[in-house]
């Protein structure tokens, strides 16, 4: 086996691991980093954020919204200090981006322009037409390219952390196109490798996001935190779960039901207005507009559609215009997907699971509780998204936490001495004849095909919207199961060069632990909290018990042990969460309160 | 959910470097509804008739641009042409043109990102500002110029699409010299002479016979034939102005 020497590790080159890797360049030219990813970095699901990003702009706004909006919208499961540095810090990464030549949308005056996004009370949302993640990824990947410290490792699958003297100290590689293994020998390790939506059915991830760096820590011992809220974005796709941005409805859009009632203000979010009014109807957060999806369907009043029920997202008064103009993107796949042509005809949509809120657990400086380990973005949980996470806050995440993942990565590996060559070489060996292992034995009937359909099944089934006591127990039943039954899963491809079936076995590995980890503390959590909504007898929010992260502790062959985390609460209290008039009322009683 | 009704032929080229001495075709019948794309019929392949299919995807939604391939000998992105377009006759998969084959239907690009590599896709800013002055203005129609180059997403389409890149496969190409011309129009950038050596050399854009194909087959409206032509003439002056400017005669 090879083995390459660097001094920071960065696995995962989306987002946040560009912008984790140029902070470590920038911080000092004479690190060794290595990016590994298993895609070339601009195929990364990055790509595929459309919305916008979150940073204060506007004259009007203040950083203090920016963290009621965030805190209010997690439902108070927010880490509040990491929330108020993370709010102060977006503008900065966000005009970083801009002198790095990002596209961003402008106003006839040349300024950058913002738009409304859902549960945001001022504009504030950044974006580059509804590209926004694809542009925001290209820029910074091709502004990567002017840093010779960074050697990429493209295409290179990491299949295990070296973990030594109780310090992570490297990983260990396969190289897709030859299924050659390498050690990567580093003093700090970022793991940045997106969320985990890919073990739902129904979803808005591509197929790269399978949890992969959450299940890394997470088998070496570092708690998965708050693995039970994941989100479902409103407004997807029948069948393909492919996403129409929130700024479908910041600039305007309409959500009706059968009988073309817009029906949110049934559900505490109207009044309903001809224009969009922040914080209210279509721009209310995404977790109170798919339970409403979710009643509407109940009542009868979807519509019934071959791919499952819908409603109708209503662009047409919005002209093609100012469609092609903002909304580009969401105009072609509506056109080319769904042969529909959204200046003329409703889309028809529903929700998907979009996001995971929850991941590996670090502190404000994004240092997991295993030294030399780090981690930033969706795989990560440093504590800004709490319940429920708001739109565009994510991509301003992976600049922020991006940065500081690498700096932090940085300074700890200017700190320690490098480990023992041999003793890691021995450790990378095991981890080879683990993974070789998988793909030589013989003898195996279960398809991997079968094995992810049922697990993403379950998951839906058990962890879905609106989540019951028996139908998640049920899902962890399975998952066990499935667990066993991968230990006799088939491989047919034999071949090292481009064995994609060899690398969706390990993937379906890591999936079916971090599954795992969302199903049991679902089941957990009794009460309900932003995504986590249950209708067994736990409707309410119960500050009393679960006003606690839950964590996720792996647990070889077994159920993970789940044990609870405190919640660090600075300046807002946690008090109703309430949009729409009432949400309007609530403040002001609050701003009244205060005085 | 939905029924599978109808069966189509997909007719995929086969190559596995450990066994295979040139590439085969091998057939598969795979059933479908109207609403599958070309990339979800070879996933069907994948995960139910032979495991050891091998290709690229993740977004399924045109904008990753990992899933080009050749579909009836025109390159395409899978998941975003329909297989219903090619029912009830055979539909024919193969790896993207002009690239050497890695397996199935996966080519090697590592020619292609050295490319891109090389003619520094970044801004070298003209002023240089401080992260405290805050963003550079930029008018609506100052990004209008580059907005479409911007817009590339690496599918290399253009590149199976181009037949100088097909005789020389050192040529630049369209992709690459359309994100070069996206940072030398951009306002905030001042590189645009230190690219333009790269354009003057011998793999530069005078390749280009116009064939005007690239654009036809892009399906992010990029135009990378424009993005050449406009280089080709702004390459004829410098080359031309070399001789009476100092400077090389870029502005
Ligand atoms: S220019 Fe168009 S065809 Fe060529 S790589 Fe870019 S997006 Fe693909
Ligand atoms: S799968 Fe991403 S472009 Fe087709």
């Amino acid at each position: 086996m090879e083995t390459y020497k660097a001094d920071v590790v960065i696995v995962g080159g989306g987002g946040a691991g560009l912008r984790a890797a140029i902070a470590v360049a920038e911080f000092d030219p004479t690190l060794r980093i290595a990016l590994v990813s298993k895609v070339y970095p601009m195929r990364s699901h990055t790509v595929a954020a459309e919305g916008g990003s979150a940073g204060v702009k506007l004259p009007t706004d203040k950083f203090d919204y920016h963290f009621n909006d965030t805190v209010t919208g997690g439902d108070w499961l927010c880490e509040q200090d990491v929330v108020e540095y993370f709010v102060s810090q977006c503008p900065e990464e966000l005009t970083q981006l801009e002198h790095w030549g990002c596209p961003w949308s402008r106003t006839p005056d040349g300024h950058v322009n913002v738009r409304a996004f859902g549960g945001m009370k001022i504009e504030r949302t950044w974006f580059a037409a509804d590209k926004t993640g694809f542009h925001m990824l290209h820029t910074l990947f091709q502004t990567s390219i002017k840093y010779p410290s960074i050697k990429r490792f493209d295409e290179h699958f990491c299949v295990d952390l070296v973990v030594a003297d109780g310090r992570t100290q490297g990983v260990v590689t396969i190289e897709i196109a030859s299924g050659e293994l390498t050690l990567i020998e580093a003093r700090s390790v970022v793991i940045a490798t997106g969320g985990a939506g890919r073990v739902f059915r129904e979803n808005t991830n591509g197929g790269v996001v399978t949890g992969d760096g959450m299940a890394l820590a997470y088998r070496h011992g570092v708690p998965l935190r708050d693995m039970e809220f994941v989100q479902y974005h409103p407004t997807c796709m029948p069948g393909t779960g492919l996403l129409f941005t929130e700024a479908c409805r910041g600039e305007g859009g309409f959500l009706v039901n059968k009988d073309g009632y817009r029906y949110l203000q049934d559900y505490g979010l109207g009044p309903a207005e001809p224009t969009p009014r922040n914080k209210a109807m279509e721009l209310g957060p995404r977790d109170r507009l798919s339970q409403a999806f979710w009643y509407e369907q109940q009542k009868g009043r979807t519509i019934e559609g071959p791919h499952g029920s819908v409603v109708h997202l209503d662009l047409r008064h919005l002209g093609e215009a100012k469609l092609r103009e903002r909304l580009p993107q969401i105009y072609e796949l509506a056109e080319q997907f769904l042969g529909v042509d959204p200046a003329h005809a409703p889309i028809p949509v529903r929700p998907a699971v979009h996001y995971t809120m929850g991941g590996i657990l670090v502190d404000g400086k994004c240092a997991a509780p295993l030294p030399g380990l780090f981690a930033a973005g969706e795989c990560s949980s440093v504590g800004i998204h709490g319940a429920n996470r708001l739109g565009s806050n994510s991509l301003s995440e992976l600049c922020v936490f991006g940065k500081v993942a690498g700096v932090e990565a940085a300074r700890h590996a200017k700190s320690v001495a490098p480990g023992n060559s041999a003793n890691l070489l021995k450790q990378a060996q095991a981890v080879e004849q683990r993974v070789v292992g998988l793909v030589r034995k013989s003898g195996g009937s279960e398809r991997i095909a079968t094995l992810r359909r049922e697990m993403a099944q379950t998951m839906e089934d058990g962890c879905g919207i609106y989540r019951l006591a028996e139908s998640m127990q049920k899902t962890c039943d399975k998952l066990d199961e499935l667990k066993l039954r991968f230990k006799n899963v088939h491989i047919e491809d034999k071949s090292s060069v481009w064995n994609t079936e060899w690398l969706l076995a390990i993937e379906l590995e890591y999936q079916l632990d971090v599954a795992q980890a969302m199903a049991y503390s679902a089941l957990n959590r009794r009460e309900s909290r932003g995504a986590h909504q249950r209708l067994d007898g736990y409707e309410a929010r119960d500050d009393i018990n679960f006003l606690k992260h839950s964590q996720a502790h792996y647990v070889a062959d077994g159920a993970p042990r789940i044990d609870y985390g405190p919640v660090k609460i600075t300046k807002s209290q946690p008090g109703t969460r309430a949009y729409g008039a009432a949400g309007e009322q609530a403040e002001r009683e609050r701003n009244a309160s205060h005085v | 959910m939905s029924e599978h009704s109808k069966i189509i032929e997909i007719e995929v080229l086969r190559y596995n470097p450990e066994t295979d001495k040139v590439p085969s075709p091998q057939v598969f019948e795979v059933p479908f509804t109207d609403d599958m794309s070309v990339l979800q019929g070879i996933q069907y392949i994948k995960d139910h008739l032979d495991g050891s299919l091998s290709f690229r995807w993740s977004c399924r939604m045109a904008i990753c641009g990992s899933c080009g391939m050749m579909i009836n000998g025109v390159p395409h992105l899978s998941c975003e042409t329909f297989l219903r377009d090619y029912y009830p006759a055979r539909v024919r998969v193969e790896a993207l043109n002009h690239f050497p084959i890695e397996r199935d239907l996966v080519i090697n690009m590592e020619g292609f990102i050295k490319k891109l590599e090389s003619i520094q896709p970044y801004i070298i800013p003209k002023e240089p500002r401080t992260l405290a002055q805050g963003e550079y203005l930029q008018t609506p129609e100052e990004l209008n110029r580059y907005e479409q180059f911007s817009s590339c997403i690496n599918c290399m389409l253009c590149y199976a699409a181009c037949p100088q890149f097909g005789l020389n496969p050192e040529f630049i190409g369209p992709a690459a010299t359309a994100l070069l011309h996206r940072y030398n129009v951009d306002t905030r950038d001042g590189a645009k002479e230190e690219r333009m050596e790269l354009v003057h050399s011998e793999e530069g854009v005078f390749h280009c016979t116009a064939v005007g194909y690239c654009s036809e087959v892009c399906p992010k409206h990029v135009d990378p034939a424009n993005a050449v032509n406009q280089n080709k003439t702004n390459s004829a002056m410098d080359y031309f102005l070399r001789f009476i400017s100092p400077k090389g005669g870029a502005k």
